[in-house]
């Protein structure tokens, strides 16, 4: 960087001009290559690219693009965000209709993956490869360079100490010769890389030693940032081969994993949706634990754990278990437990009495003592569709208004009630419709609401009659196949990942704060021992230097020189004069 | 455990944690005392200094002392608290009020932490399931990081602060009005050996940042000080500006790189808490990282934190600029700590998986 200093150079890190620490390098450098010069007329197309490039990989240009990512990254915490919370958006756009078509022409709803977001990233990244590969090459060779040459007058360095030691020896010069071969030997075991500059001016030698220690301050520093980069590549790369689907599974109920059997699925761009790998999964037991009523959190579920059993193609069944926090690995998929409710099953019959509907119904959860919603669709069988959405009660209980609600999230004493709707369905269109919501805008309703008609109110094996002789409803008591014997089945909802990226991100990130523990705590110093021949007498001077910001420098400066002096006497005794 | 006993020794934490609270109050008053004081000793000292260099025959003449000599007067003060600063804790400037704030909030730590362990005698788990519980851990460990730098620096002038943000945060989560709540089971999701070290260092981290702010806030003071004593120089005009403490605090440049040190190590606890975060998600919801509020926050923390070490290390930015941003990452990791429980609340929403 600096040419006028090629002694300072071949050791000390390249740091971008603006760096804090190369102010007086780069005024230098200003002087003496055109090209630096912002105002220089002759600046042709390279100039300027070159220009533009190291303000693109400057201090002040990395430190801007941190601030601005730290800006950037904010309004996805206000807003609400599709990749997180899609939902979320769907109720913005319904809550501030005029105001959220502009936030999303503005990409708000995706703040992590808009142009500006990414410019952001993109360019801090490119700023920072600049910034690094220069800087290595340069450390490459600083590693095997020699230290510098010792400072003709030590005195002006900040950290500095003297000993005169008078008649030491009869031999002057060899006793100073000797002080410094000590002191290379003790900063050598100090860890420092050491080198000797002897000099004879007119006739008085002088012997000093120049120590440099903390090159691996600047390797943390370099891989620090160059592990930043293998995160992003990590994350970036990994995000195209990772899968993730949602699942629902009924107690003996088997999931095998291929696309018709997931809920939902969003592949990574480089999955092969129709080439996953082959297992199935069957939900054995579902339990968890409630805290009893007389203690506190009563109601409040926890322990939960589905049993499940898992056979890979060609393999014996194993069994497994998925709790929060502790998902299932199967053949490198991994599989969380998102959530739980009941089954009931439920059982129409046309007025003959064949059977047109029979399944366990997902009811999906409401409330902390789980009242639970489901939908149940009779399409073939009758005269016209059949619509059915009811509540699902695990423990029935009475408000004062008279609405039902669920007082207890365990089977105490469940109960299910039904409205019906006849008429389209609005299946047969095409068009994709949730499993859990009826449309109803082209069914009369049947029995509840303003009908006058009750709701059809069921205990677990109770049939009821649909009204107007279109047959009859049942809920199924399950207590046979339950490995609880509860009457109702329940179902958990799995999301299964694959990611095999994460570890690599781990790896990367791990890097990374290795680097930067050394980047921030190893003391980068150079350190000078010099001894001079003054007639009998020998003059030892100890000078510290810090590179960087080095707190102990005058502490470690003092102690080495009490630590060299004590020896030198030790020997001195030792030693017959 | 029969319901009554346990309902007492809940009863005992809470007693013990309101204890604290006072203490730490009282705490907070003698530390402001001692500020208030602390120009009085600057004065006395100066006065001191005085003495010796009209013994030593120095050019000084009465009270013609010139703005020139004041610059030289900032200097030896900033030079005498920098000693200070270091020095061994029984070789410290005697400061009665610091002593008494220092001896205070060791007795409020004390009950503090019988509040915290008793709390989680009865719950039978790390006391974190819920915001009060978080802001009780979260706190003590600010407390035991403060105390513990003592033993390093002479830091007592940042005790007001400390003592300050502890009370406003214990209490306010201690009311039973706000987030009190009796012992509940800890809810599945937070049943992660990664939680607990994630809570833990950010905590740590936090504490370190509060006392790195402090500093920079202080380095801005002394900065604007140092300044017009510059500027006061041959305009004769007499020096006034700042609080009298300031004269017995190093000066903008040491408080800077003592700032520096404190953020940088707050910095790298935090990266721990963004690791360590990212390792629970994974496990509880599968993926590392997801955007959401929280960990967008604890993000923008960090990038805030490493634009403050670069600024440091850039020519312009070094000294008020760059301690602004030291102010501005520790007013994030505020509104973090806020959102952070908020976020703990939705878990049990989720927790209930309902
Ligand atoms: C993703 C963006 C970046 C992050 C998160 C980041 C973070 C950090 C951190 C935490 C440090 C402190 C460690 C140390 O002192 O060695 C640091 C230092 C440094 N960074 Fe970066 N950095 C980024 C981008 C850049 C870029 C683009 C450049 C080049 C212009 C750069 C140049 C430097 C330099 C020269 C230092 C040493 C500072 C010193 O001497 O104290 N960084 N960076």
């Amino acid at each position: 960087m600096s040419p006028s200093r090629s002694d300072d150079v071949t050791v000390d890190p390249l740091r971008p001009a603006d760096h804090a620490d190369a102010a007086a390098d780069s005024m230098d450098a200003g002087g003496s290559s055109p090209d630096d010069t912002v105002n220089s007329p002759a600046l042709g197309v390279v100039g300027w690219a070159r220009w533009g490039w190291r303000q693109l990989t400057s201090m002040r240009t990395a430190l801007l693009l941190l601030l601005l990512l730290a800006i950037a990254a904010i309004p996805g915490s206000l807003v609400p965000q599709r990749s997180a919370d899609p939902n979320g958006v769907t109720r913005y756009f319904t809550d501030n209709p005029d105001l959220a078509p502009i936030l999303d022409g503005l990409q708000l709803f995706d703040v992590y993956t808009s142009a500006w977001f990414s410019a952001i990233y993109i360019l801090l990244f490119i700023s920072l490869i600049g910034c690094v590969i220069p800087r290595t090459q340069h450390h490459w060779k600083a590693l095997r360079a020699r230290p510098p040459r010792t400072p003709a007058r030590l005195e002006r360095l900040s950290t500095y100490r003297e000993t005169l030691i008078e008649g030491a020896d009869a031999d002057p010069a060899a006793y100073a010769a000797d002080a410094v071969a000590l002191a290379e030997q003790q900063l050598r075991r100090g860890g420092y890389r050491t080198e000797r500059y002897d000099t004879d001016r007119r006739g008085a030698p002088s012997f000093s030693v120049s120590a440099e220690r903390g090159y691996l301050k600047e390797t943390g520093n370099l891989i620090f940032h160059g592990a930043l980069v293998g995160v992003l590549i990590a994350v970036g790369v990994g995000g195209g081969f990772t899968y993730t689907g949602q699942t629902v599974i009924i107690q003996g109920d088997t999931f095998t994993n291929a696309l018709v059997d997931y809920s939902s699925f969003n592949p990574g761009r480089f999955v092969d949706e129709n080439s996953l790998v082959p297992y199935a999964i069957t939900l054995d037991e579902f339990s968890v634990s409630y805290v009893a009523p007389d203690e506190s959190g009563a109601g409040q579920a926890g322990d939960f754990v589905a049993r499940l059993t898992t056979q890979r193609a060609g393999e014996d069944p194993t069994a497994g278990e998925v709790r929060v926090n502790h998902p299932l690995d199967v053949a490198g998929d991994r599989i969380f437990l998102m959530g739980n409710g009941y089954a009931p099953t439920i059982t129409v019959r046309a007025p003959d009495g064949e059977v047109v509907y029979s399944a366990s119904v997902p009811f999906l959860p409401q409330d902390r003592n789980l009242t639970s919603l489901g939908v149940v669709k009779v399409p073939d069988g009758l005269p016209e569709q059949l619509g059915l959405v009811g509540f699902f009660y695990p423990t029935v209980a009475e408000l004062e208004t008279g609405a039902l609600t669920s007082g207890w999230p365990a089977l105490v004493y469940p109960e299910l009630t039904l409205n019906v709707f006849e008429g389209d369905l609005g299946i047969d269109g095409g068009i994709p419709r949730s499993v859990y919501a009826l449309d109803t805008t082209d069914m009369t309703q049947l029995t509840g609401g303003t009908t006058g008609v009750d709701s059809i109110r069921l205990l677990p094996g109770e049939t009821a009659e649909i009204p107007g002789g279109r047959g009859t409803v049942t809920f199924e008591d399950d207590s046979a196949v339950t490995p609880t014997g509860e009457p109702v089945k329940r179902f958990v909802s799995l999301s299964i990942h694959r990611d095999a990226a994460a570890t690599w991100v781990l790896v990367f990130a791990s890097i990374a704060v290795a680097g930067l523990l050394a980047a921030l705590f190893v003391p980068r110093r150079r350190m000078w021992v010099k001894a001079t021949v003054q007639g009998p007498n020998v003059r030892i001077e100890y000078a510290g230097l810090a590179r960087g910001e080095d707190p102990t420098l005058d502490a470690t400066v003092e102690r080495f020189a009490g630590d060299h002096g004590a020896s030198l006497a030790g020997r001195g005794a030792s030693k017959p004069t | 455990m029969p319901v009554d006993s346990a309902l007492s020794l809940e009863s005992v934490s809470f007693l013990l944690v309101w204890t604290a609270i006072a203490i730490y109050a009282l705490a907070f008053i003698a530390y402001v005392v001692d500020l208030s004081r602390r120009s009085a000793v600057a004065v006395d000292r100066s006065a001191q200094r005085e003495l010796v260099s009209v013994g030593a025959g120095a050019a000084s003449v009465g009270g013609a002392a010139g703005p020139a000599s004041a610059v030289e007067e900032l200097r030896a003060e900033g030079r005498a608290a920098e000693e200070n600063l270091n020095a061994a804790p029984g070789r410290r400037t005697r400061l009665l009020w610091a002593r008494i704030g220092t001896s205070l909030t060791w007795l409020a730590f004390l009950f503090h932490l019988g509040g915290v362990i008793t709390r989680g005698i009865v719950a039978g788990h790390v006391p974190w399931s819920n915001m009060y519980e978080f802001a009780l851990t979260g706190t003590v460990l600010i407390v035991a990081v403060y105390l513990g730098v003592l033993f390093r620096y002479d830091l007592r002038f940042l005790g007001s602060l400390i003592t300050g943000m502890v009370v406003l945060m214990l209490g306010g989560a201690s009311l039973p009005f706000t987030f009190y709540v009796e012992v509940v089971p800890l809810a599945d999701p937070l049943k992660s050996v990664w939680l607990v070290i994630h809570v833990f260092v950010a905590s740590l981290a936090t504490a370190l940042f509060a006392i790195a702010f402090g500093l920079s806030v202080l380095q801005l003071m002394q900065a604007r000080r140092e300044q017009r004593a510059i500027a006061a120089v041959g305009t004769g005009a007499t020096m006034r500006s700042g609080p009298g403490f300031l004269r017995t605090l190093p000066g903008a440049e040491a408080l800077e790189s003592l700032a520096y040190r404190f953020a940088i190590m707050g910095f790298v606890f935090w990266t721990f808490t963004l690791i360590a975060g990212s390792i629970w998600a994974n496990d509880a919801w599968g993926r590392y990282w997801g955007f959401d509020t929280k960990e967008v926050w604890t993000f923008v923390i960090w990038v805030l934190y490493a634009g403050y070490i670069h600024a440091r290390a850039t020519r312009g930015w070094r000294g008020a600029r760059s301690a602004w941003l030291s102010i501005v990452g520790f007013a994030a990791v505020i509104f973090n700590f806020t959102i952070v429980n908020m976020f703990f609340k939705g878990l049990h929403a989720y927790s209930g998986l309902s």
